[in-house]
């Protein structure tokens, strides 16, 4: 079932059908229809106004910012680029985000391709291989779903701390976190997808003398495309927009630290510098708006097929 | 060499690549023991497939997850047992009450006020015109993370003193109207709610995508013989509409129950937990990595732990049998 599905054949749901209405209840539905539309627009109003005005006021300068609301930009319109500048290259006061944004950049590619591999890989063991106690093991995959983050952070961060890899190796910590923390979930949604494709598909592939291997790389991969892209946008966004684990497995080492996590600290120490705060919250949300925006299909799918991520 | 071992892009390649290779190999095994090995072959290809993502969840979560029970019961350097004293602590310190209370109070408003909106707005917009673009007005505040939201907030909420121009959106929208302007986040306990309305406008697009979901799969003829029985909107709605997607709308409350008990991005990020905005998820963060209390924080994960099992326990039934009812 696809959230685009509603194609407005039907314009008017109130106005439309039963032919034999009186002229007084096709007033009242009309005005209900009426004051629908109105309460519609107002949470769409409520819904996109906060983001639009840091978005104005982003491209402002800052003594605007800092002495008038955004929404007089449009009586006096003053353009700058001077905040993204400054927040992205400037001093390290300042944020310096575009390291941050490089941080976010490496830690979440190798976060989210390697669990994507590991969860299809698992799926597979799930849904095609047949072995004893298959369905339990499944199940216990599934209800870890309910340990939360925090209960695996402190002996996970002393295990990484004492492995003597994060020295040469920073980000491996934030990487490996990120991708245990991210199967429950990808291997219970991987497994529902990939136990749709059709078993004699398979059968047939294996006695034509096709192993596990050409079956998993030639069968399954490319009809399993469609579902492992839904969930690998999931995944990023999770992951690029995470701020716990981040924070815990980067510490205090401003070097490896994600941008969320850059940002939460200046909205405490800069608290008033909204030139900054605004266009560094755009700096982090711009990339996840635009996988989201262009993928936003996907992301649907993903989330209709059931999830509930610890 | 120097590029992969000293440079961030050059250690990102470097981990793909490596764990591209280790995927070749257990693949390369895997499609060996397909054509030589007779009687293990099948326990092979579950090792290669399988093996990879069990180990890491036990490595990863199942022992870690004990460990923290485990530490939960000592002291700050998990030397020294102490009993239930952490317990005791994360329930009767002095900012406990607070952070319960606070708690408490999130996990009540926000899944019934994301659900109640995102199911009116479902309502609203299904099969309008513009269905698609309002969609996703409502869906985009899930793509912006929760330290991007809390600073989109802060901003709206920023307050200045009487005599000054406002630059926050509603106490502009308040001094305009006349009245004195407000210190949103400041002034508790009212503060709380205003981040709790953060997280409202976070998860109502998710309420709204799973709902408008599940009303488009309510069969077109129980609404077309309800239509030509007379009934009116709200007969239909209430009578109709959401007994059909009850199922649904236990997930997306559970759902959003488990998410929020677990926040503490926004609270971090809009008032760093002063003005007693303090919640559980925070608290176990600030034992944990800032005062260095492992005891503590391990009995703070824990509660939190024990506070989502009813959760996800009913919202894993609901899931079961909703697979069941689909078939």
């Amino acid at each position: 079932m696809s959230v685009e599905a509603g194609v407005p054949e039907v314009a008017d749901v109130a106005t439309s059908g039963a032919p034999r209405r009186s002229p007084a209840t096709k007033f009242r539905s009309l005005v209900a229809n009426r004051i629908g539309s109105a309460v519609a627009l107002v949470i769409a109003v409520l819904w996109t106004i906060p983001t639009f005005g840091l978005l104005i006021s982003s491209f402002r300068p800052e003594a605007d910012i800092k002495s008038s609301g955004w929404w007089t930009f449009f009586q006096d319109p003053a353009f700058t680029l001077e905040n993204y500048q400054e927040v992205l290259f400037g001093r390290a006061s300042s944020g310096a985000l575009a390291t941050y944004f490089i941080n976010s950049l490496v830690i979440t590619v190798p976060a989210t391709v390697i669990p994507l591999v590991l969860a299809t890989m698992a799926a597979y063991a799930f849904s095609v291989l047949e072995w004893r106690g298959r369905d339990w093991v499944f199940v216990g995959v599934f209800a870890l779903q309910i340990v939360p983050l925090q209960m695996a952070l402190i002996p996970l961060l002393r295990l990484f701390s004492s492995s003597g890899l994060l020295e040469p190796f920073p980000f491996l910590s934030v990487w490996v976190s990120h991708s245990i923390f991210a199967l429950p979930l990808a291997v219970f949604l991987l497994h529902n997808f990939m136990s749709d494709v059709p078993k004699e598909l398979v059968e047939a592939a294996r006695v034509d003398g096709a192993g596990h291997v050409s079956v998993f790389l030639r069968i399954m991969l490319p009809l399993m495309a469609p579902a492992i892209a839904s969930v690998a946008i999931f995944q990023f966004l999770w992951v690029w927009n995470d701020l716990l684990v981040g924070l815990t497995f980067t510490g205090a080492n401003n070097d490896i630290q994600p941008l969320t996590a850059r940002l939460a600290e200046m909205a405490g120490s800069r608290g008033q510098d909204w030139q900054l705060l605004t266009a560094g919250a755009f700096v982090s949300i711009i990339l996840p708006l635009i996988v989201f925006l262009s993928l936003q299909r996907y992301f649907v799918r993903g989330l209709l097929a059931g999830s509930v991520k610890g | 060499m120097d590029f992969f071992l000293y440079t961030k892009f050059g250690q990102m390649l470097l981990v793909l690549i490596a764990f591209a290779a280790l995927i070749a190999v257990l693949l390369a095994i895997a499609w060996a023991a397909d054509r030589w090995v007779g009687k293990g072959r099948r326990w092979a290809a579950l090792a290669v497939f399988g093996g990879p993502a069990l180990l890491l969840l036990a490595v990863g979560l199942i022992w870690p997850a004990i460990r923290t029970i485990y530490m939960s019961f000592y002291d700050a350097g998990t030397h020294n047992a102490v009993g239930l004293q952490n317990y005791i602590f994360t329930l009767t310190n002095t900012g406990a009450v607070i952070a319960f209370r606070n708690t408490f109070i999130w996990v009540f408003l926000v899944p019934i006020a994301s659900t109640l909106i995102g199911l009116i707005y479902a309502i609203l917009v299904d099969k309008s015109r513009l269905e698609k673009l309002a969609k996703s007005l409502l869906f985009l505040p899930m793509a912006i993370s929760f330290v991007g939201a809390g600073i989109i907030w802060k901003f709206v909420y920023e307050y200045r003193g009487a005599a000054q121009e406002q630059i926050g959106l509603l106490n502009a929208f308040i001094t305009w109207l006349g009245f004195e302007p407000v210190r949103f986040l400041q002034d508790a306990p009212w503060n709380t709610l205003f981040l709790i309305a953060v997280m409202i406008w976070i998860q109502a697009g998710f309420a709204m995508v799973i709902l408008s979901a599940a009303i488009k799969a309510v069969p077109t003829d129980i609404i077309e013989a309800a239509r030509l029985d007379g009934v009116n909107a709200w007969e239909m709605f209430r009578n109709i509409t959401v007994p059909s997607i009850r199922p649904s709308l236990v997930v997306v409350l559970t759902t959003i129950s488990i998410a929020t008990l677990k926040i503490f991005d926004i609270t971090r990020t809009m008032t760093g937990a002063r003005f007693d905005t303090q919640v559980l998820a925070n608290q176990m963060f600030d034992y944990s990595f800032v005062f260095g209390d492992n005891g503590v924080g391990s009995a703070m994960a824990v509660a939190i732990f024990i506070l989502v099992i009813p959760l996800v326990a009913y919202n894993i039934r609901q899931m079961a049998k909703n697979r069941a009812v689909r078939g």
